[in-house]
């Protein structure tokens, strides 16, 4: 009986319905002292002063500590497995509080009170004085001789810069007749939104700092929370219970080491540092706003020549993740669509705004969105149609990367267009749409998206897994790897109940809340890894378990180990098929014989040197009202080839939500900051304008299943993918319907606006009706 | 300001209780704190997200921008009430879980209260008043697709429409 492919009901479906799941405020004891952040109110600044006499009168203030008080020991943030090799290290440039302020919300002082209202009263009445500096929040004028420098060490605020240099570019373009087309592509600073703010409490106990948090990476924050506090890192225990989403915003330390702090400043007592929404968008991570400049040149035949991509990507104040994502971003540039002759470069820059750091896709939405709304403006230079241009163009089955040995095994991206071409009745449709002339006009539009699973070889591939066998003869099992609500926990208890021959899923009891304590090590969520990564060491530790019980079994059946097998939770003899026993009284008689006693149990951990491919597309329809320049998704699917589904209904809702994501990113989401102040302005979930259930249509979500051949359940990415080409798949299909081309996420109705007017679409239609 | 208490006594999840409350606290703090009710998770206390949302003398409402002392004599309903004392679920609740419509699940308490409200209706809501009726909730993991596929179903159910061809989907 198999367990992997079929769509069973989640393993915490109940306990979420009922409201039994416990998440990190559920656990919190409601004597906690509560801790509060006190925030810079200027862009950029060095705190002179701060009094805090007033505050510490508030009744209830237990403790207040400042940018002058915390330990001078620098600590980076970002959720990467460390690195051995200095050179390979995450930049350390965090202090759990500055006095060198580089964006509005950065963290200034903290009070410590019994309860909200003394520490929410005390936090406003902390007098800061700040010497001013000056602030830069665009990307390319802070990489200007004598903008603001951010950083002493990194020049003209360049945190660094990568290139391709791919055959000849110079040279290349040359050649006569070519056609050339160029555009410049912009994406917004957006924020994950997860409804479940970042939450931490930490207390002493045992002689450890005891943080329980609401984190996707439990291993990766216990080590930074020591080096932060410049203690080590056993010293610290990090437990993970549910986590209402996390989205990437999860996969850097994010508060846990000033909660961790705060508590030895309060002689261990128990502190909670609940971050409220408004400093959730401000104060946590973004998504790396990136400004991308492509130039191509084709010949009349289509084919690509020459190919030439800026990115320059906007870090915000601090390095959390850095140039990972706009690298990432680039690196899918030369090999979705190859050509001989790539020139790249790849800038990340300091500016003084919100911090950017990962958010699922990781570089990816933005570079499809450049890269795609690029693609359809090849197309229509050539005047063909852009779902051929890609067929034509698109990478092909046989591709492999040198790098990271990546291969396309079957032809994905075809199969997939050809999946949401059928199912949007894309031909008819562009038919139908070419001769459009009112002011209400539809249209229809592609994009594809390019993605890797994991991030072997760029950095540590690692997953280990636990389990043992209980009395009952079910399975207990845990792995590095974290639930975060994409489902993974169902997706491993699948896993494990086919690797070692359990009847039925149920039989396997996954324990989701981590503790580092006594959690398998593994480097947590993040990119689209965990199905995968787990995978490999589920298998491993799972036969070795297996190998286990069967020579247990042999003890006890006198039977030839060669000669017996688990099948649906029996012992059963293979050659006539005869079940021996169950593996409950395999189980019971392991634990409690008088001869043999034995704990089956197995451990181990698989490094992973692998990575997989995992491509697919969006195809959009909509309706573009001109002249109140709104744009209405009317239909809209994702098609993705993530290999072997393990939990089809799973896949499928995990692909929802990422469309949803998408179709924020291209029509209304972005975290704006006032030009004059640098001061965030939309930093709440009213005016932050996220998809609600009125916003988009029936989300489709269709699959091709080709079996990964490097993976251990024929799995692969599936958690960012989603989110990838659902923007400029709405952008080309607006492109479609009116003829214009709008290069800048979201396209609200200010964007859209400007680009009719400058189109003479908005005029036309005034001069119409008069 | 000192602090001022008051004494609120309302009925919560059928029974009646009462607890001195601080009277500038939320009902949700009330629910969380005094009560342990921590179905009713906070996204936002500031009425957006609908993460906290009850029913209150049979209406839907964001306890987080809904005063402690205002449930005085109120009858309050908490997502913890609607499971049986045998442990089984209700109707909203399985098709929660039957649709896939729960992931993170912290938005999924709130929601179900107002399908609660929505299905006590008896009313035949069309897909469209369907989803204005859902939209004071917010979620980021489901795309609202499978949420709305669990309601209505239910909805339909509940009527004895069940061969409706929307269940073919």
């Amino acid at each position: 009986m198999s367990n992997v492919g079929k769509s069973v009901a989640r393993v915490d479906a109940f306990d979420k319905a009922t409201g039994r799941a416990r998440y990190t405020d559920d656990r919190c004891d409601k004597g906690a002292l509560i801790a509060r952040v006190v925030h810079s109110t200027v862009a950029h600044g060095v705190v002179k002063s701060i009094d805090i006499e007033a505050a510490s009168k508030v009744p209830g203030v237990v403790k207040i500590v400042t940018c002058f008080d915390v330990p001078d020991i620098k600590f980076p943030t970002a959720g990467h497995p460390w690195s051995t090799d200095p050179h390979h290290q995450d930049v350390a440039d965090r202090l759990l509080l500055t006095s060198h302020v580089r964006f509005y919300g950065d963290d200034v002082a903290a009070v410590v009170a019994e309860n909200e209202v003394a520490a929410a009263q005390a936090a406003r009445l902390i007098k800061i004085e700040y010497e001013e500096l000056p602030f830069v929040l665009d990307v390319q004028k802070a990489m200007e001789d004598g903008a603001p420098q951010l950083h002493e060490k990194f020049k003209n605020n360049i945190l660094n810069h990568t290139t391709i240099r791919n055959g000849d570019y110079e040279s290349a373009r040359k050649e006569e007749g070519l056609i050339c087309v160029e555009g410049w592509y912009d994406t917004p600073t957006v924020q994950h939104c997860h409804i479940e703010n970042h939450i931490c409490y930490a207390y002493e106990e045992n002689g450890q700092v005891v943080v329980v948090s609401s984190t996707q990476i439990p291993h990766i924050t216990r080590r930074i929370c020591g080096q932060a506090l410049g203690i080590p890192w056993g010293k610290v225990r990090l437990v993970k219970p549910y986590i209402g989403g996390g989205f990437g915003n999860k996969q850097d330390a994010l508060y846990e080491p000033l909660c961790a702090y705060l508590t030895t400043q309060v002689g261990g007592r128990l502190v909670k540092l609940d971050v409220p929404r408004e400093d959730t968008f401000v104060s946590n991570r973004v998504r790396h706003a990136i400004r991308t400049h492509i130039i191509s040149y084709m010949r009349p035949d289509g084919t690509f020549v020459a190919r030439k991509i800026e990115c320059f990507s906007d870090q915000g104040a601090y390095a959390s993740h850095g140039h990972g994502i706009v690298a990432k971003g680039m690196g899918a540039f030369p090999q979705q669509y190859p050509c001989p002759n790539v020139e790249g470069d790849a800038y990340t820059v300091f500016t003084n705004k919100s911090v950017a750091g990962a958010m699922r896709g990781y570089g990816i939405p933005q570079a499809m969105w450049a890269g795609e709304c690029h693609i359809d403006d090849c197309a229509r230079a050539l005047g063909v149609d852009p779902l051929e241009f890609r067929f034509k163009n698109i990478m092909k089955k046989g591709y492999r990367d040198g790098f990271s040995k990546n291969e396309l095994y079957d032809d994905s991206y075809v199969q997939c267009l050809e999946k949401g071409k059928a199912y949007l009745d894309y031909d008819r449709k562009v038919a139908e749409y070419a001769k459009q002339t009112g002011p209400v006009r539809r249209g229809i539009g592609v994009a594809a998206f390019w993605y890797n699973t994991a991030v072997w070889p760029i950095s540590l591939e690692t997953s280990s897994c636990r389990m043992i066998l209980n009395q009952d003869g079910s399975v207990q099992v845990q792995v590095g790897e974290t639930e975060i609500g994409q489902g993974a926990d169902t997706a491993y208890a699948q896993m494990t109940a086919d690797v070692i021959g359990l009847a039925d899923y149920k039989d396997v009891h996954v324990v989701s809340c981590q503790d580092t304590d006594v959690t398998p090590f593994g480097t947590g969520a993040y990119a689209s890894r965990q199905t995968y990564t787990a995978g490999f060491s589920i298998r491993q530790t799972g036969l070795l378990l297996k190998e286990r019980i069967l020579k247990y079994a042999c003890e006890l059946t006198r039977q030839a180990v060669y000669n017996l097998d688990i099948e649906e939770g029996n012992i059963v003899r293979t050659t006539d098929g005869r079940v021996l026993m169950s593996l409950g009284e395999l189980a019971t008689e392991a634990l409690y014989s008088l001869t043999h006693s034995e704990h089956l149990s197995a451990e181990s951990t698989y490094q992973i040197k692998n990575n997989a491919y995992s491509f697919g597309c969006t195809f959009a329809e909509v309706e573009v009202d001109i002249p109140m320049c709104k744009v209405k998704v009317l239909d809209i699917i994702n098609v993705h080839d993530c290999g072997k589904l393990i939990n089809p209904a799973l896949a499928e809702a995990q692909v929802h939500g990422g469309m949803s994501m998408a179709i924020g990113y291209g029509v209304s989401e972005q975290l704006l900051f006032d030009e004059k102040t640098g001061k965030p302005l939309n930093n709440n979930l009213l005016d932050y304008k996220l998809s609600t259930f009125m916003d988009h249509p029936h989300l489709e979500a269709q699959f091709v299943e080709n079996y990964e051949p490097t993976s251990a359940f024929g799995t692969k990415a599936l958690g960012e993918p989603p989110a990838c080409s659902g923007a400029p798949a709405i952008r080309n299909a607006v492109f479609n319907a009116t003829g214009v081309g709008v290069n800048r996420a979201p396209m609200t109705p200010h964007v859209l606006f400007d680009r009719f007017s400058e189109e003479g679409l908005i005029r036309d239609f005034w001069r119409e009706e008069k | 300001m000192a602090q001022q208490y008051k004494l609120v006594t309302c009925t919560i999840n059928g029974k009646e209780v009462s607890t001195m409350v601080d009277v500038r606290a939320s009902l949700t703090d009330m629910l969380r704190n005094d009560y342990r009710l921590t179905s009713v998770k906070k996204g936002c206390e500031v009425g957006e997200c609908g993460a906290c949302n009850v029913i209150i003398d049979g209406e839907a409402f964001n306890s987080c921008i809904y005063l402690a002392v205002w449930a005085e004599g109120k009858n309050i309903r908490t997502l913890e009430s609607l499971i049986s004392p045998e442990g089984e679920l209700s109707d909203i609740q399985q098709a929660f879980i039957d649709e896939t419509a729960i992931q993170c699940g912290f938005c999924t308490p709130g929601f179900i209260m107002t399908a609660v409200e929505i299905l006590e209706s008896g009313k035949h809501y069309s897909d469209d008043e369907l989803r204005k009726l859902l939209s004071g909730h917010l979620c980021r993991c489901t795309g609202y697709e499978n949420i709305f596929k669990a309601v209505k179903k239910t909805m339909l159910r509940r009527l004895g429409k069940l061969d409706d061809p929307f269940l073919k989907a």
